[in-house]
């Protein structure tokens, strides 16, 4: 553990680089499933942080935080992927802006 | 018998709902029968009534139940008789059924025949209520009532927006006047604290004392219903347009009976009058005022039916001068005589205009006394009686009421002078009007002649205005008896003599020509006169001035609610930012997003800038 001592401060720059990457597949991607994927990224990023700072400060709650993370993230999927699945059924498309209905 | 006069009003009623009813259904002569039928039964009771009460003249009142119960406040449906009601009772009924009778000639032709004679009945039996009534809240019901009938027979015709206008225009004048009667009896309410009149008069007797201020404005405030339902200045001018409707209404309404209202509200409560002696003194002007003004413009008029309008107008000018200098007996009096032979001219100008295809110009009839006989006696005679010419009906109405007129104290011999010179400006209007029709050469050829239905009612008002005069009403123990002493004979004489000197005129004008007036009429101060007259004084052009036009303006301008801008304006912001907000909601999920990082970087610049300033 000793030898691979990264600082804290470079993963947290890893991990603001994820989240960053996250977002801006969010807010460029059409395609629902890369949607869900950047959405992955992000909470992974997040993860990402609080494992880090657990490690940093010698405490268990950020490796706790993180088994949340996962099953929040596992939770995610399924009902998204659902999602996906009936949105292709109706719409015939994974395109999200196709899918829109609002006529705002 | 007394306990059966709630039949009288009654039963016109009765046969007005089932008209209005089944009316559409029924065959004509089921209709005649009714309408006229209902109107003569209620006129036989009023006959055996007042045979009754002649026999007995004690008056009577009779309540059927309690109209409503409010405190203290406590009008019954009563009616109160006596010999002033039997006098009015007998003019409406009598006078209403020659009337109703005319009618089923005058209108055999009309497709709105059951609709006619249902509110020619509802008419009657609303105006049998106005004089029957034992308070002045069951007269209100009455008064409201007549003044609705009367809209909607002006407005009879309805087909032609002119007749409408001419109907609002006598509903709402005569609703200013209503008005102002309605505030007296809240007044009069307050102040006494009944409605009843007899109760009424008894407690303002104790109450007041004569000259009394309160007393001065309730009796204005009555004079002022009085003077919209009568047609006198200054709410006078719906009347003249109110001929638009058939011709036997004007008869009946616009001539013998409900015009007539006000003069009969005053003689009702004449004990409030004795009261407010400056209220008397109104009634006398205004009377008097109305009688001259009426009287030169009817001699310029050219419509036969405008003329006699006037001619109404004026006459009931001289009730009211009867009634302000305290002759009530003659006002009533004249009442009665100006309704038969009013009701006898304008059911002779209906035969005229029904036989000569609905002409109302004078100066295209002529020459109609071999054509048409009995229109033209009775012309003549109710000519006559309006003239006041001696021995006829009207002579001995008007001539007492300037007799009265002229010893009163004061302005007495002025009223006097002014009422000559009214009564000789009536008999040349009213001889222009039989020269001009019934000599001279033939115009227009009638198409026809009276039908037996027209004759008769014209023959009995003939017979009526004729001997009209001889009748003595049984009024002694209603109103005060006045002075016996009689001016000197030479006012008399006068009198007389003037109405005779009416005649002659108009017959060296109009029938022989040998008094030429052309020069005098066509110079410049005559033609502005001629106009000026013609138009009615120009009270219809200086109200549409001072009311009409600023009213139509106010409510032009009203029409776009600027107040409701005020509101208006806040609707309109709040949907504009509606509308920019909503434009944001456009279900795109990434712009939503986009947003979202928007906000938040710009938070987070903020809270980084605030807290690096903190710190």
């Amino acid at each position: 553990m000793d030898g691979l001592n990264i600082p804290l401060n470079h993963i947290l720059l890893v991990s603001s680089l994820l989240f960053a990457i996250g977002m801006m597949g969010l807010m460029i991607r059409r395609n629902i499933i890369f949607i869900l994927m950047s959405l992955e990224v992000m909470l992974n990023s997040a993860a990402l942080a609080f494992v880090a700072a657990g490690a940093h400060w010698g405490q268990p709650d950020g490796q706790i935080v993180f088994m949340l993370i996962l099953t929040v993230a596992a939770a995610e999927v399924a009902v998204g992927l659902g999602l996906v699945l009936q949105v292709q059924k109706r719409f015939k498309t994974l395109d999200m802006d196709h899918a829109n209905r609002m006529r705002g | 018998m007394r306990e059966l006069i709630w039949l009288i009003p009654l039963i016109p009623l009765l046969s007005s709902v089932t008209l209005m009813l089944a009316g559409s259904r029924l065959p004509r002569l089921v209709i005649g029968i009714a309408g006229v039928g209902s109107v003569g039964f209620a006129a036989l009771l009023t006959l055996v009534t007042g045979i009754d009460f002649m026999a007995n003249p004690e008056p009577f009142q009779l309540t059927l139940w309690t109209w409503m119960q409010v405190g203290s406040f406590a009008p019954g449906v009563a009616f109160y008789f006596d010999g002033l009601t039997l006098v009015m009772m007998s003019v409406i009924t009598g006078v209403g059924f020659l009337i109703h009778l005319f009618s089923t000639e005058f209108m055999e032709r009309d497709e709105s025949y059951a609709r006619y004679f249902a509110y020619l009945n509802m008419f009657v039996a609303a105006m049998l209520v106005l004089v029957m009534a034992d308070n002045l809240l069951l007269l209100y019901l009455g008064w409201e009532g007549v003044g609705v009938c009367s809209y909607l027979l002006v407005g009879f015709w309805y087909q032609n927006s002119a007749n409408g206008q001419a109907a609002r225009k006598a509903f709402i004048v005569t609703r200013i006047g209503d008005t102002a009667m309605a505030l007296g009896l809240f007044l009069l309410f307050t102040e006494l604290g009944t409605l009843d009149i007899q109760a009424m008069v008894g407690i303002a007797n104790e109450t007041w004392q004569v000259g009394d201020n309160v007393a001065l404005i309730a009796c204005l405030l009555l004079l002022a219903g009085a003077v919209g339902k009568s047609a006198q200045l200054p709410l006078h001018t719906w009347l003249p347009d109110a001929m638009a409707g058939p011709t036997p209404v004007s008869a009946l309404i616009h001539a013998a009976t409900m015009v007539t209202a006000g003069v009969y509200l005053i003689a009702r409560t004449h004990g409030l009058f004795l009261l407010a002696p400056e209220a008397m003194m109104a009634v006398a002007v205004i009377g008097i005022a109305t009688t001259l003004m009426a009287a030169f413009t009817a001699l310029m008029q050219s419509d036969i039916k405008r003329i006699l309008a006037y001619s109404t107008i004026s006459q009931i000018g001289y009730m009211f001068l009867a009634l302000g200098v305290g002759a009530w007996t003659a006002g009533i009096f004249h009442l009665m005589t100006h309704a038969f032979f009013k009701a006898l001219l304008f059911l002779g100008s209906g035969a005229i205009i029904h036989c000569l295809h609905h002409e109302h110009n004078i100066f295209k009839m002529g020459g109609l006394r071999t054509r048409m006989p009995v229109t033209f006696w009775s012309f003549m005679i109710g000519s006559a009686a309006l003239a006041a010419l001696p021995m006829t009906s009207g002579f001995f109405s008007k001539d007492q009421i300037l007799l009265q007129a002229y010893q009163m104290p004061g302005m007495g011999p002025w009223l006097w002078l002014a009422g000559l010179l009214g009564a000789l400006l009536t008999a040349i209007y009213s001889f222009r009007l039989v020269f001009v029709v019934f000599f001279g050469a033939a115009k227009t050829e009638p198409d026809k002649d009276t039908g037996w239905r027209m004759a008769l009612p014209l023959t009995v008002l003939c017979g009526l205005s004729l001997i009209g005069g001889y009748f003595i009403i049984p009024v002694q123990d209603v109103f005060p008896v006045g002075s016996a002493d009689h001016p000197a004979h030479w006012v008399e004489y006068v009198s007389i003599s003037v109405p005779l000197f009416g005649v002659l005129l108009a017959y060296l004008i109009f029938h022989t020509g040998q008094l030429k007036v052309d020069s005098l009429v066509n110079s410049r101060i005559g033609q502005t006169l001629r106009q000026f007259w013609l138009s009615g004084w120009g009270i219809d052009w200086l109200y549409d001035r001072l009311f009409v036009r600023p009213y139509y303006s106010l409510s032009g301008m009203l029409k776009s609610e600027p107040v409701d801008a005020i509101y208006g304006l806040i609707v309109a912001i709040n949907q504009t930012f509606n509308h920019w907000l909503s434009a944001a909601q456009t279900g795109r999920m990434r712009w939503y997003i986009v947003s979202m990082v928007f906000g938040l970087v710009v938070l987070l610049t903020l809270a980084l800038q605030i807290s690096s300033e903190v710190l």
